[in-house]
């Protein structure tokens, strides 16, 4: 029996689900995908967006400036604790809002018509990883995946780099929206004051463009180029989350040039010239490095290594890396390569799953359409990997190494138990097996689950069965 | 011993005792209490009742025989309660226990998915009905009265009538049943079964094997705040696994009887003044092959036994018609023949219990036809 069927499912895909036909023609049931995606599903739509949690941040901002003014009259212990009180809140409310996004996340992996579609969602949004680590980035997160990476999601690079970088999320987890240039008009008027608050440069963001986003490590840019990076990017900023007003109003969340912040002049990077005034400077920039070479063979490692194997296969990563070159960053393109590329399918489940694509297939295996609380969401916790919290901008790593490891096996099986026993008798694992497994189920696996000891356990031997933990 | 041909004469007696007044409380609906424990994986009933008075038994079961963690408690000629039960021990010796041996459902395979199914339908085949016949009785009773103690409905309670679930939070972590599985299944693995390896020795470590087992105590505790309660369920359900002892059954076994008794003992102590208005079936889907297999263990059978505990029930006994362990007496040469049937022992605690017609509930629950209530098996 041919492993193409399981292959597009589950390499591919997020795993078969249960009751679903396997696909008769693969390859097209892949390339078709990009008609069938939905950008925005409802599910999404309806989970809170970035200008909702930067009015919410803003009000917090206002909240502790009154909170720790309240505390100046009496004792000041009163106004910290207040502040203590209004920090509290927001955490809260964020967390929330976190958890709203991340159960429509799991939602629309489970019910999507184009899973394929879905994993290089997920894909592209631990590219441009922002972790819900920081007060800030708790309720932002996700706004990144759901409104700078599913709306380019088919088209060019360079317009997914620049949602990406302009992203309320993104220019507040790196640091870039209080990035002040030290020669701009409000850089010169703070370095008068001697008591002003200090402002200046960060590099941040414009680091991870280059080692993260981009070039990629060890591709020979410079710490020159950073820092001109950096300068170019000055005044990219977002309205309501910026704690001074020191610039133009703008809505909330919205992406706003500060033009009072720009360091002014001529910038170089990688030895090209960009004479550009204010805003277009750095969007020229980007423009330029979402096609430069190391960039195309950057992406086409990662595409490679997700795709086909943890050593990625040279020669798929040669073909992707030209694709991106002579079509200028069109990422159908380089999806086009994926699913044409033989490395892919001539070896059958060489890649173990992380803790999340284990999770969304046994879901998607056992029928499931939503994630109703946040039990799954803590489960992901349990397993290691939290939704959008990779803990650095670097995001999770995509190698077994990484994933394969004693407790994260037993706590895939404590899993696997607990979503076999919600479901119970409800679904045949014999029958199952084969369904979400098409010609890689083996003849030991079939057996274990044949003689378990109740419809519940063949089902949780399913969800670890070696074939299961791979894709 | 009680020949089960006893107890079915005495029906004429029991049935009319059930029109006297002083039967009227415990027939009171809403009053009584019915509590089905699933035992899944084909609970080992040679082992559990054991019958050290047939003269094959200790030939068969070898070095199973004797259990090492304990003396078996003699429960009168025939039978002897192994060490583990206990509380259950307690209870059949305040007569508040019995035990029903050589008990059957109709099904004569030895599939645990399709015996199960049988068992909780209350079919005479598997997947022929669509609901449980718990849920069939719950149909019956003048309130809403069914629960499961789990994530989930069991097939037995499963069906038209409402009924509610209710688990922990924090689910038991995997039992040591399936973790012994998922090794099976990675051994050949050259990633997964040194990854495994670990993993296991770890726990072992930390000491999760004691402390991360499941609690079935917590279960029987948890189960008996609801129905304790004035206005709360009167039928619930609680499952507990890892009973397919093909290899090293002597630890656990121990171990899983264990978790019956404790689970027995919480009911009890949960329930209060409640108990005495209490009847707990614990039951699995077919027994073990009479004989010991190569690997300490035994292989799926057919005849086992159930468990009947509860303040309300007429215990101090094994009810049965004992059919031997000869080789020409063991069914299919190999198991221990059923001469009890399940069913029969579902209709008669439960019609007994709830006040029911036993004709009218026997349609109802059984609609496989030809079932006749036990009956005597409760206090009047």
């Amino acid at each position: 029996m041919s492993t193409d069927a399981a292959t597009a499912l589950n390499r591919f895909g997020l795993g078969a689900r249960a009751g679903e036909a396997a696909p008769a023609e693969p390859k097209r049931w892949l390339k078709d995908q990009a008609a069938r995606f939905d950008p925005r599903p409802p599910v999404i739509a309806a989970a809170p967006a970035s200008p909702a949690m930067a009015a919410q941040f803003r009000a917090y901002l206002t909240e502790l400036r009154d909170a720790k003014a309240g505390g100046m009259g009496d004792a000041p212990a009163d106004g910290k604790a207040a502040a203590m009180m209004v920090r509290k809140d927001l955490r809260v409310l964020f967390r929330d809002s976190y958890g709203a996004q991340a159960r429509a996340r799991i939602a629309a992996a489970l019910t999507t018509p184009a899973p394929f579609a879905e994993r290089l969602t997920h894909f592209w949004a631990n590219h441009f990883a922002v972790s819900a680590d920081k007060l800030q980035s708790i309720g932002l997160a996700g706004t990144l995946e759901f409104e700078a990476v599913r709306p380019h999601l088919f088209g060019r690079f360079a317009d997914l780099l620049l949602a990406v970088e302009t992203h309320p999320a993104m220019l507040l987890y790196l640091d870039q929206a209080q990035s002040i240039g030290p020669d701009s008009f409000v850089g010169q008027r703070a370095a008068l004051r001697s008591r002003a608050k200090k402002v200046g440069l960060n590099e941040n963001l414009a680091r991870e463009i280059l080692e993260l986003h981009t070039l990629g490590v060890g591709s020979g840019y410079a710490q020159a180029d950073v820092q001109e990076l950096a300068r170019a990017l000055t005044g990219w900023s977002v309205g309501g989350f910026v704690r001074r007003p020191l610039g133009e109003e703008a809505p909330d969340g919205a992406f706003v040039f500060q033009a009072g912040w720009h360091q002014p002049g001529i910038r170089t990077l990688l030895g090209r010239s960009y004479p550009q005034d204010g805003e277009a400077q750095a969007r020229a920039m980007l423009a330029d490095l979402a096609v430069h070479p190391a960039t195309a063979r950057h992406l086409a490692t990662k595409l490679a290594r997700h795709f086909a194997a943890d050593v990625p296969p040279l020669a798929l990563v040669e073909r992707l890396t030209a694709t991106h070159l002579r079509t200028g960053g069109d990422l159908r393109a380089l999806y086009a390569v994926l699913i044409d590329a033989p490395e892919i399918w001539s070896a059958p489940s060489p890649k173990f799953k992380t803790p999340w694509e284990w999770a969304v297939s046994a879901l998607r295996g056992v029928g499931a359409t939503d994630a109703p609380d946040l039990k799954i969401v803590g489960a992901l916790n349990e397993l290691g990997q939290p939704v959008w919290k990779p803990g650095s901008p670097a995001g999770w790593d995509d190698i077994a190494a990484s994933w394969a490891a004693p407790d994260a096996l037993l706590r895939r099986v404590e899993v696997a138990q607990r979503l076999a026993s919600t479901v119970g008798d409800r679904l045949d694992a014999r029958s199952l097996a084969a369904q979400l497994l098409p010609g890689t189920l083996t003849a030991a696996t079939a057996q274990a689950i044949a003689r378990a000891d109740s419809p519940g356990q063949g089902l949780a031997l399913l969800l670890v069965a070696p074939e299961f933990m791979r894709r | 011993m009680i020949d089960r041909r006893t107890l079915l004469g005495r029906a004429a007696l029991t049935g009319a005792a059930l029109l006297t007044p002083g039967l009227a409380f415990a027939a009171a609906p809403g009053q009584r209490r019915f509590v089905f424990i699933i035992l899944r994986g084909a609970m080992d009933g040679l082992a559990a009742v054991m019958p050290v008075g047939d003269p094959a038994y200790a030939g068969l079961r070898g070095a199973l025989a004797d259990p090492q963690q304990g003396t078996p408690v003699k429960l009168d000629a025939t039978f002897a309660l192994h060490p583990a039960l206990a509380s259950t021990a307690a209870m059949y010796a305040a007569q508040e226990a019995l035990f029903v041996h050589a008990v059957a459902s109709p099904y004569r395979e030895r599939s645990h998915f399709d015996a199960q199914n049988v068992l909780e339908t209350g079919g005479t085949a598997a997947y022929a009905l669509q609901d449980g016949w718990l849920n069939r009785l719950v149909a019956m009773l003048p309130r809403d009265p069914g629960m499961a103690i789990a994530a989930t409905v069991p097939m037995a309670l499963r069906g038209k009538a409402a009924v509610s679930s209710y688990a922990p939070s924090a689910l038991p972590q995997a039992n040591d049943d399936l973790l012994a599985r998922v090794g099976a299944l990675y051994a050949t693995d050259a990633q997964l079964h040194p990854l495994w390896s670990e993993a296991m020795d770890a726990r072992l470590l930390a000491g999760a094997d004691g402390a991360g087992r499941a609690n079935p105590a917590a279960l029987g505790k948890l189960a008996a705040t609801f129905l304790a309660k004035p206005d709360g369920p009167r039928i619930a359900t609680i499952e507990i696994g890892g009973w397919d002892t093909h290899a090293g059954q002597a630890g656990r076994l121990n171990g899983q009887l264990k978790q019956l008794d404790a689970t027995l003992a919480a009911l009890k102590a949960g329930l209060g003044p409640a108990w005495a208005e209490t009847v707990v079936l614990a039951a699995t889907e077919f027994g073990r092959t009479a004989a010991v297999n190569g690997t300490g263990g035994t292989d799926h059978g057919t005849g086992g036994v159930a468990v009947v505990a509860g303040g309300a029930v007429k215990g101090g006994r094994v009810v049965a018609d004992w059919p031997g362990l000869g080789p020409s007496q063991l069914y299919e040469n190999r198991d221990l023949r059923p001469t009890a049937d399940m069913r029969a022992l579902m209709l008669g605690l439960t019609a007994e219990s709830f006040g029911l017609d036993p004709a009218q509930a026997a349609r109802a629950l059984f609609p496989g036809g030809g079932v006749r209530a036990m009956t005597g098996l409760l206090r009047s």
